[in-house]
């Protein structure tokens, strides 16, 4: 997606919000390792369900906690909550210029 | 309990979301419904994820295999929280590509193709089908268990078909009110949308408020719940870190490709603020509903007698215990669960069909395309309705004949595997420009046959596949056996069938898509699907001009019904500036316009229907080099961009510099005004005195002559002044006519001097002339020509302020015509004045020794525009300089 427009270098409120956005990315693979802490390395031995279990909720209720601090970060941004400062702005696609000068038709 | 407490309690219940959905449609029809687009709405109408399997089920699956039951909920938790990766582009395309389904997606991601819109609907109609089954199967369950309770003495029968009848009926009446009322824009349904978000509490309510029963009431808090799972049968957590990890993912995958989670996440989705906080929210009311689940299991366990029913301890476990109200907040809440699935599932398949099966036999049987006669309307409205009914028979009918799997939760995962295997074209199409259809095609059938052979067809027990062959083998191949390929066995059915199934059908994707090669419009939508970020709703506009207003209105009206059609196009040419009915078909109004109809028939179909209409639909050249090259595409844009700045500026200095002059002009104007009438009073004034001296007539001889020539004088320079104005507007006008003669440049200049020089102003003029230069013979009014040079000339002897004035007269021949420059050795005229002397009225000094009322030089110019030539300022000669050219005679 990264194209050759890409700047170097970004303003300091721009980094922050791209280091944000990292965070972000990595939530769900810090989760799902979490999530599998457990069997890893078990060996088919048994666990206790309620230990277990508690494990579970804990980092459950701890990746919804991250998310919503996040996500609570990213609406900050003046482009909205999901806009990438390296992404262009939405609205002026180079289309209405395509169109324009597209040959034209002939009448049915 | 009563039961037939309980059916009025449901019917009530019923009629109350019934008003819930109504009161929401007329809300957003009436523009009020602001709220009905809130983040919250939109988490609590995710919750469809969370069906009767779960309500009933989680709890069946914990008390039979423990922990296992939250992969169904890790997986959407992953998904949510990890949205920035695959959500956000999703929402973003099906925004950008007014996407109506799952199918849709697909589809329309590999250039629009409806073979792949068939397979999707197909595979998601097989694979919703056991699912809507098992929720009616947990509505006719938990009504059987009230019915037990009753020993069958009220309206509810244990007759177990007949309920199931009448739940799928009701469910039926309900999508097809709420869910094709209209042909809604971008298929979002706020009324149901909203029913399901009052749904959504009722159920997590319900589930909370058994389990704070639970853990509060039956038992003495959180510890004693701790020791009570310690000494269950389920206190061991029997770990496969195989089935653990695939059934994440496999609830993951679910969660992005099942239909109806499609239809709430993505389709109904109105902007990225909802899915942010949906990211976290969520998997909240996931954890929260899973929070109760085991200690309601242990419980159960522990409470019950031996052999109840797992999957109904939500519901026994209150009942047992005497408190009939939470019971029936528990009926109510499991009676949610799989009314609200039903309804988007059914609401999302007959979408699909509709669009994907339905619309293309119709606009193929019907070879005149959209612009014949025959409501569209109607059709997709009667085939979306129809679809619905197909749909519900289709689970009723899989429940009859299924016989009711024990297990709720098996159902669910066989479910969730068959529609999982979407998840590898969907994701090879939303980040990878090199997935084909072929690859898609060929990917999606492979899995979906081995998910039918090893998983969904064995679920219907012996009936299908013989005992014989399940260990044996089709005519005894060993490794074929569904469930167990090539030999490896020890795998759950379910991990066994998905493992494969994902494996062949994510090899053959990318095998198939790397030696096929894509059709132009494939490239286009890759482009498109993956950059979505670069070129958001960058999509191929239509060419402007040929598409008939009226057509279009024609057919729209067909599609989105008359009123709302006529509103459409009229707010349009009103945006326009235009009145009436039919707005110009600028590029803008037919993406509009296409827009509306997509969301009414589905984007593929919108774009061919508009297409016939238009006539533009092709693939351009363009486009494809633009696919091909997106270098050169951005190049091109950011050039063309420059160019139009460009152009633009240089508009803006244009006006700029006409502006001035104009202003200047506007000035000079009225300076000369007031200076003509100055002009024209002075004179009148000393010959209307001097005459009336003559009138009184007491003068002698001399003094009389001299009064006399005063007048004369003075009389002569007004006709002069009038002479001049007559003249150009003579000229201006092109009344003027040319008395064409052959003569000698140096003849006509001659003259020119001579007038001039003959001028009562005695000033001395040394004028320079090469006459060898000069003897060219010219065709044209040499009178006319004189009067020019005779201006420049006088003009020259007025204003040059040199101590001894001089004038160079040069003539040479180019290629572009004949070049007089008249020199001097004055001042010059100054930069900002040159723009200003050929025009009307102009006059560098007020100085009374100009004598003219400066007209000359704009005579001069009509002239030379009469006689073929021009006359321009010279700048940076040294002096004031003009130089006249003529067309060079052929000789």
């Amino acid at each position: 997606m990264a194209g050759p427009r890409e700047p170097i270098f970004l303003g300091r409120e721009t980094y922050r919000r791209r280091r944000l956005i990292d965070a972000m990315r990595l939530l769900p693979i810090t989760g799902g390792l979490l999530f599998l802490l457990p069997v890893m390395g078990s060996g088919g031995t048994a666990r206790s369900t309620a230990l277990a279990g508690f494990y579970l909720f804990v980092v459950w209720f701890g990746l919804i906690l991250a998310a919503a601090w996040l996500v609570r970060a990213l609406s900050r941004a003046p482009g909205g909550v999901g806009s990438d400062p390296l992404e262009p702005e939405i609205g002026l696609p180079p289309e209405t210029e395509r169109a324009s000068d597209d040959p034209v038709p002939g009448p049915r | 309990m009563n039961s037939n407490i309980l059916i009025s309690v449901s019917l009530v219940y019923v009629a109350f979301l019934f008003l819930v959905a109504f009161g929401a449609d007329k809300w957003a029809r009436a523009g009020r419904g602001a709220w009905l687009r809130s983040p919250i709405v939109y988490t609590l109408s995710l919750s469809i994820y969370c069906t009767a399997w779960t309500f009933y089920g989680a709890v069946g699956y914990a008390a039979r295999s423990g922990l296992e039951f939250v992969t169904i909920y890790l997986g959407p938790t992953l998904v949510m929280v990890g949205w920035w990766w695959v959500l956000r582009k999703l929402v973003r395309i099906g925004r950008a590509q007014r996407i109506t389904s799952v199918a849709d997606l697909i589809s329309s991601r590999y250039g629009k193709s409806n073979l792949l819109g068939v397979i999707v609907t197909a595979l998601a109609v097989i694979g919703t089908t056991p699912y809507i089954a098992l929720q009616l199967q947990s509505v006719t369950l938990s009504l059987a268990v009230f019915s037990a309770e009753d020993s069958g003495a009220g309206l509810v029968t244990s007759d177990a078909p007949a309920t199931a009848l009448w739940v799928a009926a009701g469910l039926a009446v309900f999508t097809v009110m709420f869910g094709t009322r209209n042909l809604d824009v971008n298929e979002r349904h706020h009324g149901v949308v909203t029913a399901i978000a009052v749904e959504a509490v009722v159920k997590l309510v319900a589930l909370l408020a058994v389990g704070i029963f639970v853990v509060w009431g039956l038992t003495g808090g959180p510890s004693d719940v701790a020791r009570l799972i310690e000494a269950s049968p389920i206190a061991e957590w029997q770990l496969d870190g195989g089935r653990w990890a695939a059934l994440t993912f496999l609830s993951a995958a679910a969660f992005l490709t099942l239909p109806r989670m499609f239809q709430v996440l993505v389709v109904e989705n109105v902007d990225e603020n909802q899915l942010a906080t949906a990211s976290w929210a969520f998997p909240l009311y996931l954890f929260l509903m899973s929070l109760f689940v085991v200690p309601i299991a242990v419980v159960g366990l522990a409470r019950l007698p031996e052999g109840s029913n797992p999957d109904l301890f939500v519901l026994t476990l209150p009942l047992a215990e005497g408190r009939d109200g939470l019971a029936m907040l528990a009926f109510l809440g499991g009676f949610s669960s799989a009314t609200s699935m039903v309804i988007v599932a059914a609401i999302a398949l007959s979408t699909m069909v509709s669009n994907h099966i339905v619309m293309p036999l119709w606009l193929s049987l019907r070879r005149g395309g959209a612009s014949v006669s025959g409501d569209v309307r109607n059709i997709v409205l009667i085939s979306r309705r129809v679809s619905i009914g197909v749909v519900l028979a289709l689970g009723y009918l899989y429940f009859r004949f299924s016989g009711g799997g024990a297990a709720l939760a098996a159902i669910g995962l066989i479910s969730f595997a068959g529609i999982a295997q979407v998840l590898p074209a969907m994701l090879g199409g939303l980040f990878w420009r090199g997935a084909t259809r072929v690859g898609a095609a060929a990917g999606l059938i492979a899995g979906f046959a081995i998910w039918a052979y090893a998983l969904f067809l064995p679920s219907f027990g012996t009936a299908l596949f013989s005992p014989e062959m399940m260990t044996e083998g089709p005519w005894g191949l060993g490794w074929l056996r569904p469930q167990a390929f090539f030999g490896i066995e020890g795998m759950a059915p379910v991990v066994h069938a998905l493992v494969w199934s994902m494996v062949v059908n994510t090899t053959l994707f990318f095998a198939f898509s790397l030696i096929s090669f894509p059709t132009p419009l494939e490239r286009l939508q890759g482009a498109q699907f993956v950059n979505v970020f670069e070129h958001s709703q960058a999509r191929r506009g239509w060419a402007s001009g040929v598409a008939e207003a009226e057509d279009l209105l024609i057919m729209a009206q067909r599609i989105m019904g008359g009123a709302q059609a006529q509103t459409l196009f009229r707010t349009q040419a009103a945006a326009q500036g235009k009145s009436g009915y039919l707005p110009d078909t600028t590029p803008e109004f037919l993406e509009r316009l296409e827009r509306e109809l997509s969301g009414s028939v589905g984007a593929a179909t919108a774009h061919a229907m508009v297409g016939q209409i238009v006539g533009g639909a092709a693939v351009s050249v363009k486009d494809l080099m633009a696919v091909a090259d997106e270098t050169q595409q951005m190049l091109e844009y950011s050039s063309q961009l420059e160019a139009q700045s460009e152009e633009l500026s240089r508009t803006a200095r244009q006006l700029q510099e006409a502006n001035e002059k104009l202003t200047q002009l506007s000035i000079q104007k009225d300076a000369f005004l007031s200076q003509i009438s100055h002009e024209l009073r002075t004179p009148m004034t000393s010959i209307r005195a001097f005459s009336e001296i003559l009138r009184d007539g007491a003068l002698d001889g001399p003094a009389q002559h001299h009064y006399a020539s005063i007048i004369q004088d003075e009389a002569i320079r007004l006709t002069r002044l009038l002479d001049d104005l007559l003249d150009l507007s003579v000229l201006e006008a092109g009344q003027v006519t040319l008395n064409i003669q052959r003569a000698a440049l140096g003849a006509v200049l001659d003259r020119a001097v001579a007038a001039a020089n003959s001028a009562s102003d005695g000033r001395a003029l040394d004028i320079r002339r090469d006459r060898a230069r000069e003897d060219i013979t010219i065709d044209t009014d040499t009178d006319r020509l004189a009067q020019v040079f005779i201006n420049i000339i006088a003009n020259a002897r007025k204003y040059c302020d040199a101590a001894k004035p001089k004038l160079t007269i040069w003539v040479s021949k180019r290629k572009s015509g004949l070049v007089i420059d008249f020199v001097d050795n004055g001042a010059g005229i100054p930069a900002e004045a040159e723009a200003m002397i050929f025009e009307k009225f102009s006059r560098l000094t007020d100085q009374q020794k100009a004598g003219g009322a400066g007209l000359g030089l704009a005579i001069s110019r009509e002239i030379m525009n009469k006689l073929g030539g021009t006359i321009a300022y010279l700048p940076g000669q040294g002096g004031a300089a003009f130089r006249v050219t003529l067309p060079l005679v052929a000789e």
